[in-house]
């Protein structure tokens, strides 16, 4: 046959492992012993053994990294991530999480993108005993101005993919992926979900996010976009549908019998049948039951809708809510639309985002946060953000200046795309003559308003005073943990992992060994049960 | 069975000391075609690659007596065959996916069988969460272009890709299963045929036809959203505070007949640039997509000179679509029983066939003996078993 052509055979072993074994113990020695194969692996890449085409544009061949053995442990990155820890036992504690604040213009700031960043974040936070990483999604890269925002960090991995790869690198940390129910269909991700959950033995979370807009549309084959009042109502039947999915395996359906020959129970497992406004679908789900049943449901959306949503669906709220007082009044909220649905308090958490600045003193923290949020606000980003705002080029502004004395642009935002902050603001002209009364009455320039209204810094200080200060938002309920961003990818979670959390332990107010196996464990969270299916119509069999 | 002198349950990877050996055979680029030359020389070194699924490809392999069948949900499981592969210094391993539970009716949908494996993983998953355990093996999951998004799968790919360090790949494959249709419920059902005849009726293969041409639609958006990104897009350049040049990011602006994507893509270039794609192929129309658009077909000969016209047709596909140049490896399937004795490969299979209760048939030629003779034979003197 290799004179027919062929350069190689895809063998299909008849039963595992033998026939593999037989494959790579017997076969390839004699293959070799006669010369026609490899005696070793000669090359680091797939493509690079082959000896075949590597790129189709001209471009100069980047050297990929060596996966194993791992890097200096400095490695470095910054990454669209978040984590989170907090806990559930009776004292209730406290955690991080990543996100972009992120600084990359910082000499510690590595690769956003290479694996091994993400490995030391992800294995930092296990070691500090968080209770989970966090992944942000985007799926379009944005835009201002008709052309790529190119100020920020840009690019990012695809959050399945690099979320099974840590499940290899951690043994108990979370692995929470945010995923868009717009533009992706029930029974791909909840089988991707539930495959997550498998390969990680029950770690999975899924933070559900809603998008509109025909801009992130145009790189998708359902194209379209949703009316904004109809992204919850897609949201919510996605969720159910994705529900209905995980629980259409009861759990006991594989016997795998040997003797009598019976693998499956029931025929019937994983049938399902959907129908509603937006999804018609039915047939057998192909992922047996999960080992948390399903994932931990996260929602994000701060608006009515999407507190509603979060109260009668999600297991734990990404909240934006991080000072004590506006904390402590979304958590009342949130945590009293519960009973509506005869869900208890404890049954969804309030994990509020949150940045922090350490140093040896409070004084020299504050110097610090002082100088990150000058990184954070160069004179371009100030530009930019304002922008944002106004709805016009401002580029002829100086960053050193006063604002601008023109209004903003009325209407339709069209000049920033792609960022979900642009819509949820104020109107914009009202909000530009605060900023600019404040301006004026504070002597400031644009970067230095922009640094004062924009900086996002949760929490400065010491480690015992930022210890101290996270445990009051827990006791005082305004929130039941954070997702911790920090701002320095892939180290930005050292110090606080050093620092912060044995403070933490002592105070007993965090694990000091995780408890369980699952993240529900970890979270405190109950196993859930399979749903009677509800709604659309009965299941098939 | 052969007594291992090391276990294949080690589940971390990278543990084969052939593997971490010198480069004792000289230059890693010898008896590969130059670009260009339509075939392998006879004397090039051969390329092996394992099909992974489920418990293996017989179906009732998993009441195999070292069968794992209550394992193959978790993750060791597929760590440690995939470290036997590499173990074998193979070039990759596939995984096999759909997106509906297995069947033995497979155009029809569902069989109601409860005597053979059910239920499965999700492919591109399961090649992430091995990619860290292994280091030399190529990765290449499969995965059903009608029904999902390219968008996502590029970028699944080149992440599978940076966290494998350039070892990744895809097996795009069509689904014309109505159940799988069902499961989506996006787009119209495939005119099921009621007899065997209306499989080979024009209505039905135009509409594969078809499948497989919004195939090449979608490989083409992948190829293109790796290229999105130019390598060198990412310049951290303190003094104007750009992260990227922008100049370097490019949109795709795909326009097809099924689908149209902006870009660019959001993940950076991949390793090596374009990720492996393959497909496996049985006729006319699948060869087409090999040949425009894979870098690896996969084929299904019964011998020689089926292996030969499968090659031409792919080759003549190629250089009509002016890809000549670029090197696209044909190779053969085949389905192995292998024991150290023949008597008892064949008895082997037999056994499992009457647990089956029916003769166990392939796409692929089914191949019955042991690895050292009749195998080799095989391919060295130009003839199947």
């Amino acid at each position: 046959m290799r004179q027919a052509g062929l350069s190689g055979f895809r063998l299909r072993p008849g039963a595992l492992p033998h026939d593999l074994e037989q494959i790579t113990r017997r076969l390839v020695p004699e293959l070799q012993r006669r010369g026609a194969f490899r005696q070793a692996y000669e090359a680091d890449t797939l493509r690079a053994c082959w000896g075949c085409r590597g790129r189709r544009t001209a471009m100069p061949p980047p050297l990929p990294p060596p996966l194993l053995p791992p890097p200096p442990a400095d490695a470095r990155k910054d990454c669209p991530t978040h984590e989170q820890a907090r806990q559930a036992d009776p004292p209730r504690r406290a955690l991080p999480g990543v996100n972009n604040t992120t600084v990359w213009s910082d000499p510690r700031s590595g690769s956003h993108i290479d694996f091994q960043s993400f490995v030391h974040f992800a294995q930092t936070a296990e070691r500090a005993k968080f209770d989970f990483l966090f992944l942000a999604e985007g799926l379009r890269l944005r835009e201002q101005g008709g052309e790529i925002y190119d100020l920020d960090v840009v690019g990012r991995p695809d959050t399945f993919t690099v979320l099974a790869a840590l499940a290899a690198v951690t043994d108990r940390l979370g692995l929470t992926g945010t995923i868009n129910s717009t533009f992706n269909e029930p029974y791909e991700v909840a089988r991707q979900f539930a495959s997550l959950d498998h390969l990680s033995a029950g770690r999975a979370a899924w933070n559900v996010v809603t998008s509109w807009d025909a801009f992130t549309g145009e790189n998708f084959r359902r194209g379209g976009f949703l009316a904004q009042g109809d992204r919850y109502s897609r949201a919510a039947q996605f969720l159910r549908t994705a529900w209905e999915l995980f629980d259409s395996w009861r759990g006991d359906e594989i016997v795998a019998d040997k003797e009598s020959g019976i693998f499956l129970a029931d025929p019937g497992a994983g049938s399902f049948r959907h129908q509603d406004e937006h999804f018609d679908i039915s047939g057998q789900f192909n992922v047996p039951r999960a080992p948390q049943g399903r994932p931990v449901i996260f929602q994000a959306g701060d608006s009515d809708e999407g507190r509603e949503f979060a109260a009668s669906t999600a297991d734990a709220i990404f909240s934006r809510h991080s000072t004590l007082d506006a904390g402590q009044a979304f958590y009342r909220d949130v945590k009293g639309r519960l009973a509506r649905y005869g869900r208890r308090p404890d049954q969804l958490l309030i994990l509020p985002a949150a940045t922090f600045v350490l140093g040896d003193t409070d004084a020299e923290a504050a110097e610090t946060a002082h100088e990150v949020r000058l990184q954070q606000f160069s004179g371009q980003t100030s530009i930019k953000l304002l922008e944002q705002v106004w709805n016009r080029d401002l580029s002829g502004y100086d960053p050193d200046g006063p604002l601008p004395a023109i209004d903003p642009l009325p209407g339709e935002h069209t000049l920033a795309r792609g960022r979900a902050s642009v819509r949820t603001g104020r109107d914009p002209v009202e909000l530009a003559r605060e900023w600019r009364a404040r301006a004026e009455a504070e002597k400031l320039s644009i970067r230095q308003l922009m640094a004062t209204v924009g900086g996002r810094q949760s929490f400065i200080g010491s480690p015992a005073t930022v210890a101290e200060t996270i445990n009051r938002f827990v006791q005082e309920d305004a929130s039941d943990g954070f997702i911790l961003v920090p701002h320095i990818t892939p180290t930005g979670l050292d110090g606080f992992a050093d620092q912060v959390v044995p403070l933490l332990q002592e105070r007993g107010v965090f694990r000091t060994e995780y408890q369980g196996e699952t993240l529900r464990d970890h979270l405190g969270l109950d196993r859930p049960s399979v749903l009677a299916p509800a709604g659309a119509g009965a299941v098939a069999r | 069975m052969p007594s291992s002198s090391s276990s294949p349950e080690t589940g971390s990877a990278a543990t084969s000391s052939a593997a971490t050996g010198s480069a004792a055979t000289g230059n890693p680029e010898a008896g590969f075609p130059p670009p260009g030359s339509a075939d392998p020389s006879p004397a090039a070194p051969l390329h092996l690659a394992a099909a992974l699924d489920g418990a293996g490809w017989h179906p009732a392999a998993w009441r195999e007596p070292q069968a794992r069948p209550r394992e193959l949900l978790s993750a060791r499981y597929w760590s440690d065959l995939v470290a036997e592969a590499e173990r074998g210094l193979l070039d990759f391993v596939t995984i096999e996916d759909s997106l509906s539970v297995q069947s033995s009716l497979p155009y029809q949908g569902p069989d109601d069988r409860t005597d053979q494996v059910r239920g499965r993983l999700d492919a591109v998953l399961t090649a992430a969460r091995i990619a860290p355990l292994s280091r030399r093996i190529g990765l290449i999951p499969t995965a059903v272009t009608t029904h999902t998004e390219p968008f996502h799968l590029s970028k699944a790919i080149a992440t599978l890709d940076y966290v494998s360090g350039g070892r990744a790949g895809i097996r795009v494959q069509v689904s014309t299963r109505p159940d799988e249709t069902a499961h989506f419920g996006r787009r119209t059902l495939l005119p099921l045929p009621s007899d065997q005849a209306g499989f080979t009726a024009p209505e039905f293969q135009s509409a594969v036809a078809e499948r497989f041409d919004e195939a090449e639609d979608y490989v083409e958006v992948l190829r293109r959203l790796w290229d999105s990104w130019e390598d060198d897009a990412e310049i951290r350049d303190a003094a104007t505070g750009r992260f990227v040049d922008r100049r370097k990011l490019h949109y795709i602006d795909f326009q097809g007949r099924y689908f149209s994507v902006k870009g660019p893509s959001i993940t950076p270039r991949p390793p090596q640039g374009q990720p492996l794609v393959t497909a496996l192929a049985h006729s006319a129309v699948p060869y087409r997509l090999v040949g425009r658009a894979a870098d690896v077909g996969y084929t299904t000969p019964r011998d020689a000179a089926q292996a030969r016209a499968a090659v031409a047709q792919i080759r003549a596909a190629q250089a009509a679509a002016g890809r000549s140049g670029e090197t696209v490896h044909v190779f053969g399937d085949l389905v192995v029983f292998l024991d150290d004795q023949a008597a008892t490969a064949t008895a082997r299979k037999d056994r499992l066939d009457q647990l089956a209760q029916a003769e166990y048939t392939s796409d692929a030629l089914v191949f019955t003996g042991t690895a050292g003779n009749s195998l080799i034979c095989c391919w060295s003197c130009g003839r199947p078993g």
